[in-house]
């Protein structure tokens, strides 16, 4: 009848008399889930917006058809319209124009434009019709008219009838805003015109880019799709809806899963502070729970009282984490949007999903590692010995029990295992556990490694000159599992910190070797808008080259082509490449073969690491390119390292390019001066040219220092969430200090009696704190180069397909080193304050 | 008193560490009995009461309470602890984050009982009007006669203390042992008191002395 009055009367009880320890875990539970919570919500809101955006382009489609490069000839929209079961087609040209960048802005924003058939469009894409003034009802065929959408005229500030200036290339388009497209998917900067003038003016005559088709009632798409794709041949696509949301979702996927266990690490550092604050708070109670057993509670009751104590704590911390999870999440959107430094949801407002199944899971996650971290502490209170556990001293036998050395061998052996392993979907899986394993074998092995350290100290040093030291050393050696459990914060946070901050220092000088090497021209020359087709003409490129002060001019040429209609675009880049000496011109990683090894009718290609793991183009290895004329034998003749396209990217001689394709347009140029030629008189001469204008003229320390700032700012939220994870970490390391001062408050005030001053057991402690602090700092970093190494050559690779050279930040770790050692020595001194301000001649009258 | 036996030693023998403690000790403690446990320290009174108390196993022989044979089954240790036994100790083991009252009324609410008998338990003990007080307001005896309300309130069959005075001065010692007694007597319980002092074990119905050989009679305690 009152069975549940004693476990809420123990509960009260216990939380009145340790609020702060309540409230700290609490605290550690809610900033864990909060922050995985809204990092998976923010992602989700990003992926779910880019999909319907995406989606919202295809209308009620059944089939999208396109080629494997960004344009095809339209000579194809015919034929596909007559083809058997097909109700509607609907050409798309999809453009992607140049807008006047705005005062502050670094580089030139841009604009995407659907060139639509109004009539077409009407029966699959009606949301792309523009809606003209109600006295200019044919400003949809008409050639200078151009629809935006709400979010395009806010973000350009123009409205009806305004002038837009648009840049293609070198050239630029003046068109009139005619209307808006009302029913634009919300947040999505688009513009639509007609088709005819859109390939007129930006010089795509007969080309389009997609065609939708509509298929009629009945018709089984994918036979539909197999029959047309074999007549189509490989150089067209045909995707379907659920493809291109795949393909959203993949080109993000690894960055997304990287940001969610990172965000989870303050969760995991969470569960290892309620592991040690529930350790520490069965062994000061442990001769209490003994009472209990005698007086008759079962030990199944009194596992689930502390699972219970555990699982509350867990249960408000979820709660209310889930909540601040939201607010963050909000906030985040509201005042960042949906990229979280990656680049891969530009200009997209969401709104904020509420998804009930999201989070009653996280509630449930975090609930279940507060009763993971409990679980433990709490088997072992109810399985001790009772007639010794009534006696004072006994915690040093529960602590015998939870050192488990053998497990600590397994975790690391099964951990460094799994380094060899594969990836799953893609995905570092096995890598990510090898950190989880790798970090619980550390803490695991703890104990066992303070004990051998401390003992061996103890030997060594002489303690007869000083009581302190005596009391210090010994204490540290013959209880070191006590002593261990503090410990395992400072392991848990310095750790993470040093395998981060090893991992960003090695991919940061890696981004920075890999710039020097791709960037060895004195200028670099594009047109101001971005991903455009027509960049630069024959005849451009000519003026361009004629300048007297250019000693060499090296063209490139760049396209997206699809190779796999479930992954992102590839990006192919034309230019002219050293045959026999690549790495002159690439960052080569793989030894590549020589012209004597090629043969003759092979053309040659260099492909980025992404591209051997995502498409097993392996050096020396045939392929064929859908691209390219299918008969066409490539041969993959190196691998080169490419930090600024994670998707994958071709190299081509531009020659072989130009041959095979006969597009003689180019997209960048990298151009050498002459000795003695001043370099501020060629760009102002440049600038001077009849295009000039359009010119983005860049010198290689300006794109280095460009990409180095986009680097640091898609770490900001890296760092952030490691700075929360860090902070968790230390928060458990006052926790377990200020319990483990509590369970001795009987040994201070004993040490009082026989004669020492509250200064001497203050400066005890925050020695002992430091002496352990320095020793879990040794051994965390020790871990961290081992997580570090996981990162960079298991996790990154797997994740993002490129590899890295390996630099530790000596200085950086040592400031770190300092800085956590004087805050766990003050976190220390601060507890003890705590603990030795009571009364001392209770303190050992206390029976508990 | 009648002479129904409420605990059975049946040639109990336990070791520790390759040491022997006790060696096929025998004894039947009938209802209503109060005994006092004397012996030299190492000798193994609190070994004994652990193994009475069903806290350890014996390496052999045969413990009975209330006819009901203890054996290694931990749930069925508990139940017969929580139902026939009481306890009382020389370190007091209150909680110290409960009020006096919900000490008291724990074995009521481990045993389901009301707990309408908490609050007379400790009046009984002289603490009225001190129930909603926590441990750290009360002196050492207040803090035994707590306990001593604990052992009793669910009216088990035997009470097991364990140097119940050890922590107290002579004077509230003796006040201690007095309400011990009369309170086991009022609840009509049998009782064990392991003791150092010669006091205390006065004022016991019988002393025994616990040496090598067993259990052997010494002199009469209290027979009142």
């Amino acid at each position: 009848m009152n069975l549940g009055v004693l476990p809420r009367w123990l509960l009260l009880g216990e939380w009145r008399a340790h609020r702060l320890q309540g409230v700290v875990a609490v605290l550690a539970i809610m900033l864990g889930v909060a922050l995985g919570f809204s990092v998976h919500l923010i992602n989700t809101a990003a992926v779910s917006e880019f999909s319907a955006a995406t989606k919202s382009l295809s209308g009620t489609s059944d089939l999208t058809l396109h080629a494997v490069q960004p344009a095809f000839d339209e000579s194809l929209y015919p034929k596909v319209v007559q083809y058997d079961g097909v109700a509607q087609a609907s050409p798309v040209l999809e453009i992607i124009a140049g807008v006047p960048a705005k005062s502050g802005e670094t580089r030139n924003p841009v604009l995407k434009i659907l060139g639509l058939d109004t009539f077409r469009a009407a029966a699959i894409t009606p949301d792309l019709l523009g809606t003209p003034a109600d006295d200019r009802l044919f400003d949809t065929l008409a050639d200078d008219a151009i629809f935006l959408s709400p979010a395009a005229m806010e973000w350009l500030d123009v409205q009806e009838g305004d002038a837009l200036q648009l840049n293609m290339g070198t050239k630029t388009v003046t068109l009139r805003v005619a209307g808006g497209l009302v029913r634009a998917h919300a947040g999505q900067r688009i513009a639509v015109m007609d088709i005819g003038a859109a390939q007129w003016h930006f010089d795509h005559i007969g080309l389009l880019s997609r065609i939708e088709l509509k298929l009629h009632q009945g018709i089984n798409h994918a036979a539909f799709k197999k029959v047309l794709g074999k007549e189509l041949g490989s150089s067209y696509l045909l995707t379907e809806s659920k493809d291109q949301d795949a393909r959203v979702r993949n080109m993000s996927r690894a960055y997304r899963v990287n940001l969610n266990i990172l965000a989870l690490v303050a969760l995991f550092t969470g569960a290892f502070l309620i592991f040690s604050g529930q350790v520490l708070s069965t062994i000061r109670r442990r001769p209490q729970f003994a009472l209990l057993r005698v007086l008759g509670m079962t030990r199944h009751q009194l596992l689930r009282q502390l699972l219970l104590e555990g699982g509350l704590l867990g249960t408000v911390g979820s709660l209310l984490g889930v909540a601040l999870g939201y607010l963050l999440a909000a906030m985040a959107l509201h005042f960042y949007g949906a990229d979280l430094g990656a680049g891969f949801f530009p200009e997209l407002e969401p709104s904020l999903p509420f998804s009930p199944m999201a989070t009653v899971l996280f509630c449930i996650l975090g609930i279940s590692v507060t009763v993971l971290g409990s679980l433990a502490p709490a088997w072992e209170a109810a399985h001790a010995h009772l007639a010794p556990a009534l006696k004072s001293g006994s915690e040093y036998s529960a602590l015998t029990a939870l050192r488990f050395p053998r497990l600590a061998g397994l975790c690391l052996l099964v951990g460094v295992i799994f380094t060899q392993l594969p990836p799953v979907f893609e995905l570092p899986v096995f890598g990510y556990l090898a950190i989880v394993l790798l970090l619980i074998g550390g803490m695991v092995a703890l104990p066992s490694l303070s004990g051998l350290f401390f003992s061996a100290l103890l030997r060594v040093i002489d303690t007869r000159k000083g009581i302190l030291r005596t009391l210090i050393l010994t204490r540290l050696s013959n209880a070191s599992s006590l002593a261990a459990i503090a410990l395992g914060g400072v392991l848990a946070s310095f750790s993470l910190m040093v395998a981060m901050a090893i991992m960003v220092a090695s991919f940061r000088l890696s981004v920075d070797n890999w710039l020097t090497q791709i960037l060895p021209a004195d200028l670099y020359l594009r047109t101001i808008a971005r991903q455009d087709m027509r960049g630069f003409t024959p005849d451009e490129q000519q003026i361009i080259a004629a300048h007297p002060d250019i000693e060499r001019i090296d063209f490139m040429r760049s396209i997206q082509i699809i190779l796999d209609p479930a992954r992102p675009a590839v990006t192919l880049i034309a230019r002219p490449i050293d045959r026999h000496h690549p790495g002159n011109t690439l960052p080569i990683v793989q030894d590549a073969l020589l012209p004597g090894d090629i043969p003759s009718d092979v053309i040659p290609i260099w492909v980025s690491e992404a591209m051997v793991d995502l498409y097993a183009f392996k050096p020396g290895e045939h392929v064929v390119l859908p691209f390219f004329d299918p008969s066409r034998q490539f041969v993959v003749a190196g691998v080169w390292r490419d930090y600024g396209r994670q998707f994958g990217a071709i190299q081509i001689q531009l020659s072989d390019y130009r041959k095979l394709t006969g597009d003689n347009h180019v997209s960048d140029a990298a151009l050498w001066i002459k000795t003695g030629a001043s370099t501020e008189l060629t760009i102002s001469a440049l600038k001077n040219l009849p295009f000039g204008d359009m010119l983005e003229i860049s010198r290689p320390n300006q794109i280095r220092e460009i990409m180095l700032t986009l680097f640091d700012r898609s770490f900001a939220v890296t760092y952030l969430l490691e700075l929360i994870a860090v902070g968790v970490g230390l928060l458990g390391v006052a926790a377990s200090f200020s319990a483990q001062t509590l369970t001795r408050i009987k040994e201070f005030g004993m040490l009082r009696h026989i004669g020492l001053s509250r200064q001497q057991i203050h400066r005890m402690l925050m020695l002992e704190g430091g002496l352990l602090a320095g020793f879990g700092i040794a051994i965390g970093f020790i871990f961290g180069v081992g997580i570090s190494l996981i990162l960079i050559f298991v996790v990154n690779p797997q994740s993002f397909h490129w590899t890295m050279q390996l630099h530790i930040p000596w200085i950086w770790l040592l400031l770190m080193a300092l800085a956590m050692l004087s805050t766990a020595a003050l976190t220390a001194l601060v507890a003890s304050r705590h603990a030795v301000s009571g009364d001392v001649i209770r303190a050992v009258r206390e029976d508990w | 008193m009648s002479h129904t036996p409420i605990l059975e030693l049946h040639e109990i023998s336990k070791a520790y560490m390759n040491r022997q403690i006790l060696s096929g000790l025998s004894y039947t403690l009938v209802a209503g009995e109060y005994v006092a446990i004397m012996g030299d320290s190492g000798v193994g009174k609190s070994t004994l009461l652990n193994l009475i108390a069903g806290l350890d196993i014996p390496d052999s022989g045969e413990i009975r309470v209330s006819g009901v044979g203890l054996s290694a089954d931990d749930d069925m240790a508990t139940g017969l602890r929580r139902k026939y036994l009481g306890f009382i100790f020389q370190a007091f083991h209150v909680l110290p984050h409960l009020t006096l009252l919900q000490n008291v009324s724990l074995p009521l609410l481990l045993n389901g009982l009301p707990l309408d008998r908490a609050p007379i338990m400790l009046a009984a003990v002289g603490l009225q009007g001190r129930e909603q007080d926590f441990p750290y307001q009360l002196s050492g005896g207040e803090l035994q006669r707590v306990a001593i309300a604990r052992a009793l309130v669910h009216r088990p069959r035997l009470i097991l203390a364990d140097e119940p005075t050890g922590n107290l001065d002579p004077d509230t010692a003796q006040e201690i042992l007095q309400l011990i007694r009369a309170e086991i007597k009022a609840n009509d319980a049998s009782a064990i008191i392991v003791t150092h002092s010669h006091t205390a074990a006065a004022t016991a119905d019988k002393i025994l002395m616990l040496n090598r050989y067993g259990l052997t009679s010494a002199i009469a305690g209290n027979p009142e």
